[in-house]
């Protein structure tokens, strides 16, 4: 395979995995907007815009933090690189790239979504209609990886895109934790009592694992063991854990395939060592919020190193 | 204006009478209801949307992707027009071939006095870099797509030889899956012949010219000059279809003397590149020094038999329009035949007397710029204006060697679906024709190109044309 096909690929479920993270934390975002007054709703709103990355653009477009106003932004601002609608034209733009590498399933998947996407983003979305894009995106992703696992031939092309997933999964789901890791740093001993319960149910929303959540501890919302369940539990498929145990075994594929040994596979052996030794009392005792940010510059670097290794571009 | 005489018309005869290739199909339609045909006509243009069959527009902001318009009624050709036309076409790719090995070798038509010698000066189709040098297996044209028109029952002409790289033949498979796929009842009740195994056919005619350095089993690649070109859609469905890789100069470099592809597990060697980049941008060494399309050194692996290009460079020398008038000399001259398939009568304004009759009949004549293409730079006399037919004076009387000219031909017509049923407009036919060691093999179908406009002649998809499907019956 073509190190330049290899490297849309794993781009192209990357921003389809970011896509669809973007959509999962506004329909969070808006149905905590939905339960609060509205000064917390902004707040809210606030905090969607930050975890999205788009914080600056944003502001220097905007004063203040409606729902309409974030949402248009994140979905279809022009100005905005990181759209939503952007990132499904680099979906498309790089399965169009790589026409040869997937199958037609997936292909078809792709470009019927971003059709319907490219539609229903061609004009301001309003309350009415926010919903149903959300649901377009998130559904994309859905149809996307079950045409992938149903018809993609299993080589290096299908190492790639899981690669592009997963990198990208770890990484979206350390940034939402990290969003909300200051709701943990007044005192350890409230846990679950002063803390409001509402913030953490959006941030399991925001990687649809409240219902997870739920069944595994009979409803009870304690702050620490979602943390817990989002970073370490290998049962949940958006946790860091789980993340990082997919790409490692996708990276231990392409070194088997293309009999070598890279500096890829060093770097995701030491991160899954890590994270398997790693008890919650370690995360908390060095703090969240430095655990995360190590973690997500790992992750990069481990996405650098793939680039390397499979001559991505040179 | 009224161009010639009532044009032949591919499904009745001049009593009204369905013509015997189309009788199975007229059938089928009288009994369909007007109103699912009508659906199915709006349903055709999702499925080219879902399928992403497009082509890229220059020079327009917003929408680069379009569509070739597609009409759902197919062209027919019978059994034995088509063997007929096959017979023609073969002679025409030999001797196509020939005169290309003959031009960049000994030259003996220039010296036999059958082709002028002007024509290969100051031709930029011409590449003295190919002079004394064979290409592997002795093929110069791989891939060849023949235009012809038709102005009666048994009336082909040759409009055009495409000897670089043709493009259009995804249109040939993907307006046939598309019939398929909406009207399945049809390909039950007609016998129609395959085109579908042609990416098959392809991809073993390509191996069937690997060079001398290929090791194993020849490795394929398609060179594409990436998403933007209008044409990427093919250049990836190709790839795709035939199991090859689709590369960019960018992932191409010369390393031991044979052009590799950058793979993840490093440089590979290619044997057979099926490009779809122009001569002048294959190697920036040999030609345009500042091509990013193209792969440097490419030229010298290719002369020291490190791998085959498809089609091969210079080849272009052979499909330019002021060559197209000597195509039945050069027949005669290589295969001591006359051409089964006549060309079209042509005017080199380049000569003092043709000219004037040129300038005389401007208002009945086609004039075509000689290096020119896709409908671009043309005049068609009988449907411009005066202004038009004025201005158009004034570049042939500057510039007279740079155009031919032609009669306006009566293109046949076949039915297209409007709203109000069949109504008749001028076709095509390009039937693509491959070219191996093994021999010559051309695809029973190919890309009938369809003038929507009423009354127009023109039927480049730049120009408001659109594609049927092209049904070649069984015996």
């Amino acid at each position: 395979m073509l190190g330049r096909t290899a490297n849309h690929l794993f781009w192209m479920f990357r921003y389809l995995e970011r896509a669809e993270n973007t959509a999962r934390l506004l329909d969070a975002g808006l149905r905590m907007a939905l339960t609060r007054d509205i000064i917390t709703a902004e707040e809210e709103w606030r905090s969607v815009i930050q975890a999205s990355g788009q914080a600056a653009a944003y502001r220097a477009k905007h004063g203040t933090f409606t729902g309409i106003q974030v949402w248009n932004h994140i979905l279809r601002d022009r100005d905005n690189q990181g759209s939503v609608l952007a990132m499904m034209r680099n979906v498309r733009t790089n399965a169009r790239l790589v026409r040869n590498a997937i199958s037609g399933e997936l292909w078809s998947v792709v470009n019927e979504s971003w059709m319907q996407i490219d539609e229903a983003l061609s004009r301001p979305v309003g309350q009415g209609a926010v919903g149903g894009v959300i649901g377009m995106v998130r559904r994309t992703g859905t149809l996307a990886h079950g045409a992938m696992v149903n018809s993609m031939l299993r080589d290096a092309g299908y190492n790639f895109a899981n690669a592009g997933t997963f990198v990208e999964r770890a990484d979206n789901t350390a940034r939402i934790l990290d969003m909300k890791y200051y709701l943990l740093l007044p005192s350890l001993s409230y846990v679950g009592s002063s803390l409001d319960s509402g913030q953490w149910d959006q941030v399991l929303r925001s990687v649809s694992g409240d219902r997870a959540y739920r069944w595994l501890n009979a409803g009870q919302a304690d702050p620490r063991g979602i943390v817990e369940f989002l970073v370490l539990d290998e049962r949940f498929p958006r946790s860091l854990a789980f993340s990082h145990s997919l790409l490692r075994a996708n990276l231990k594929s392409l070194a088997r395939i293309h009999k070598t040994r890279g500096e890829s596979i060093e770097l995701i052996e030491a991160s899954s060592s890590k994270l398997a030794d790693l008890t919650i009392e370690n995360v908390f005792d060095r703090g969240l919020h430095e655990f995360l940010t190590d973690f997500m510059r790992a992750n990069a670097q481990i996405a650098r190193a793939i680039a390397d290794d499979y001559r991505f571009l040179r | 204006m009224n161009i010639a005489a009532e044009p032949f018309d591919e499904m009745r005869d001049p009593a009204g009478a369905v013509r015997p290739a189309y009788a199975d199909y007229s059938k089928w339609y009288d009994e369909q209801d007007r109103d699912w045909l009508r659906r199915k006509d709006r349903e055709a243009e999702g499925v080219f949307r879902r399928t992403g069959i497009t082509f890229n527009v220059y020079g327009e902001d917003a929408a680069e992707e379009r569509l070739i318009p597609f009409d759902m009624v197919p062209r027919i050709v019978s059994a034995p027009e088509w063997r007929r036309l096959t017979r023609g076409i073969e002679q025409r790719v030999r001797a196509l071939n020939a005169f290309i090995h003959d031009l960049y070798h000994r030259q003996e038509i220039i010296r036999a006095g059958r082709v002028p010698e002007r024509l290969l000066r100051d031709n930029d189709a011409w590449l003295p870099d190919m002079v004394g040098f064979t290409p592997p297996g002795g093929v110069y044209t791989h891939i060849v797509g023949i235009d012809l028109v038709r102005t009666g029952p048994d009336d082909f002409f040759v409009l055009e030889d495409n000897a670089r790289t043709p493009s259009g033949v995804s249109y040939m498979l993907e307006n046939r899956e598309t019939m398929m796929a909406m009207f399945p009842e049809l390909f039950t009740r007609v016998g129609i012949e395959t085109v579908s195994d042609y990416p098959r056919k392809l991809a073993r005619s390509l191996a069937a010219c690997a060079p001398p350095k290929t090791r194993g089993k020849p490795t394929v690649a398609v060179l594409t000059p990436g998403i933007y070109n209008s044409a990427y859609y093919e250049h990836a469905f190709l790839a795709d279809q035939m199991g090859a890789e689709l590369v960019e100069g960018a992932d191409l470099r010369v390393i031991d003397g044979r052009v590799a592809m950058r793979t993840t597990g490093g440089y590979e060697p290619i044997d057979v590149l099926y490009r779809r980049v122009d001569d002048n941008y294959l190697d920036p060494l040999s030609f345009q020094p500042d091509s990013m399309l193209g792969v440097p050194g490419l030229m010298d692996v290719y002369r020291s038999g490190g791998i085959t290009i498809a089609n091969a460079p210079g080849t272009g020398i052979a499909d330019d329009k002021a060559i197209y008038s000597f195509m039945p000399e050069i027949v005669e001259f290589y295969t001591g035949e006359k051409p089964l398939l006549p060309n079209v009568e042509t005017f080199r304004c380049a000569d003092a007397d043709s000219l004037k009759y040129v300038l005389d009949n401007l208002g009945e004549l086609v004039v075509k710029e000689v290096h020119g293409s896709g409908g671009y730079g043309m005049l068609v006399g009988p449907t411009s204006t005066k202004r038009e037919i004025a201005e158009f004076r004034r570049k042939l009387i500057a510039r007279p060697e740079n155009y031919i000219a032609q009669p306006t031909l009566a293109l046949s017509t076949c039915p297209v679906f409007t709203r109000k049923g069949f109504a008749p407009r001028h076709v095509d036919l390009r039937p693509f024709v491959l070219v191996s060691p093994n021999g010559v093999e051309i695809t029973p179908g190919g890309l009938t190109r369809v003038a929507l406009k009423k009354g127009s002649l023109v039927v480049n998809s730049s120009q408001g044309g659109g594609t049927k499907d092209t049904w070649v019956l069984k015996d």
